[in-house]
């Protein structure tokens, strides 16, 4: 038996293009389960593809004192979502790199539910976008920490960049706590290319649509610092951009 | 080289400058001198095309060229460069692709090959070296976590990369120690010292000239230059303050 399909009232569907998901929605309605050892590690990086709408549903157990790493770039022409539910055990680390990078009227987002079940697990979700046109990017993370879990530390870190006037970002950290003896941190900001990184660039001799382009290629690259090969995600969100700058 | 005339400027409707008149020829290095609000930092914004410093009178060439004709890129291709008084970090961007692009842009305008990756390295790790900089330093981003320091040293790296024809270096000196002045100052020199080359020197304090020796001197009051003179001049404001030498 299938799922039922999702609703706009489910809070983590509430900015999602339905219409684009109805077609496919078959494959995606169970999610992919996957299990990490006490203490292993697991890194993954999830490019974009070629389909108009690309769904990932994952659900993620981290046993104690296990890592995951996941490098994921967003950036559907009609509807991207990469859906992540992750379960920490005693001691286990999580880290979360993604990117929206949306043009025309794209919908892209990325909607996480991190589990902190166990003592002193560490997450941390820094999500970049980058939005043109009419486009849409969304970050929805919720962050609960269960009773026992003690010294968790978790971070969130979002940041979005809207080129257009037209263009929308969400930014929605939610945290439920409780334990009493925790660290959750989460930043939201949502601006424009700063004025006097352009001047400096400018004034150095790139032409004004280089300088966007570097300036906003800075934005979203440096989430991919720590990945071991990052050649294919820095190639893809390069490409990406180009769309989105233009 | 640098000839600017009656210029008046000003800045979200209030008047700076107030018909600057300046005449750089090649091979010299002025210093400008003033008190804080003076219009120093707004001549330098103005020169190198900040946008927000309208001008509302007068003009300047540059190479016999209108400069204030000119986009910011197009100034930087034509071989100006500012140096700036506060460096502009960039996140996320390594020194060496912002300055390569930014070089690499500026050949391809002068219709000049663009540098290979390796030549540049080679040429940056050079610079890097003058100017007693890691060059480790190179690959983090754009002045990010530098010192105050470490950035004015790094804008000099830029410059010696760059080569251009004629600096305006808004107080290239505050904010460096002794060792970094003296190696600031002889890079300078060493840069932008030639018979085709032409600087401005936009400091408060006399002691950057020490080490780089100005043929001119010109005090900036009110938006208006109200004393010029040769290296003595900066001696006597050091001695006498801007109030008594503009007098």
């Amino acid at each position: 038996m299938t799922a039922p399909f999702p609703t706009r009232k489910q809070e983590e569907w509430r900015y999602a293009d339905l219409d684009a998901l109805r077609p496919v929605w078959q494959q995606f309605a169970e999610p992919l389960t996957l299990t990490v050892g006490p203490g292993e590690s697991f890194e993954k990086i999830w490019l974009p593809g070629d389909e108009d709408v690309l769904v990932r549903r994952v659900q993620i157990a981290l046993e104690a004192g296990a890592k995951a790493r996941i490098y994921v770039l967003n950036a559907a022409s009609e509807y991207g979502r990469t859906e992540l539910e992750v379960s920490l055990a005693e001691g286990a680390d999580f880290e979360l790199f993604g990117a929206n990078i949306g043009t025309g009227l794209s919908t892209n987002e990325i909607v996480t539910n991190v589990r902190h079940v166990g003592v002193g697990g560490r997450s941390r979700q820094t999500v970049r976008s980058v939005l043109n046109g009419k486009a849409t990017g969304s970050y929805l993370g919720k962050v609960e920490v269960a009773r026992g879990a003690q010294q968790t530390d978790a971070e969130q870190s979002v940041k979005a960049m809207l080129l257009d006037r037209g263009a929308t970002a969400n930014c929605k950290p939610e945290l439920e706590i409780f334990a009493d003896d925790v660290k959750c941190a989460h930043g939201a900001s949502v601006g424009e290319l700063d004025a006097m990184q352009l001047f400096y660039a400018e004034s150095r001799g790139l032409d004004p649509a280089s300088a966007r382009a570097l300036l906003l290629e800075g934005f979203v690259m440096g989430l991919w610092d720590s990945a071991k090969d990052a050649d294919a995600i820095g190639e893809a969100a390069r490409e990406a951009l180009r769309r989105v700058v233009g | 080289m640098l000839e600017i005339t009656n210029l008046h400027a000003t800045v979200a409707d209030k008047p700076i400058l107030n018909g600057v008149s300046l005449n750089v020829p090649a091979g010299e290095v002025h210093a400008i001198m003033g008190p804080n609000g003076s219009g120093k930092s707004t001549l330098a914004y103005v020169l190198a095309g900040r946008p927000g410093y309208a001008v509302s009178e007068g003009g300047a060439t540059f190479d016999g060229r209108d400069l204030l004709a000119m986009e910011p890129h197009e100034r930087a291709a034509a071989g100006l460069f500012l140096g700036f008084q506060y460096p502009v970090e960039i996140p996320g961007v390594s020194m060496l692709q912002f300055v390569r692009e930014a070089l690499n842009t500026q050949r391809r305008a002068r219709g000049e090959a663009e540098l290979s990756g390796a030549e540049f390295i080679k040429l940056a790790r050079e610079q890097a070296k003058l100017l007693g900089m890691n060059a480790e330093m190179l690959k983090r981003p754009v002045n990010v976590g530098f010192s105050g320091g470490e950035k004015k040293r790094a804008e000099m790296v830029q410059m010696g990369i760059m080569q251009p024809k004629f600096a305006v270096l808004d107080e290239t000196d505050s904010g460096l120690d002794i060792d970094a002045l003296k190696s600031v100052g002889a890079g300078i020199n060493r840069i932008m010292r030639g018979p085709d080359k032409g600087v401005l020197l936009i400091t408060h304090y006399q002691r950057l000239l020490d080490y780089v020796e100005p043929d001119k001197v010109h005090v900036l009051n009110a938006g208006r230059i109200v004393r010029s003179g040769g290296p003595e001049l900066a001696k006597e404001l050091e001695r006498e303050g801007y109030v008594e030498a503009a007098a």
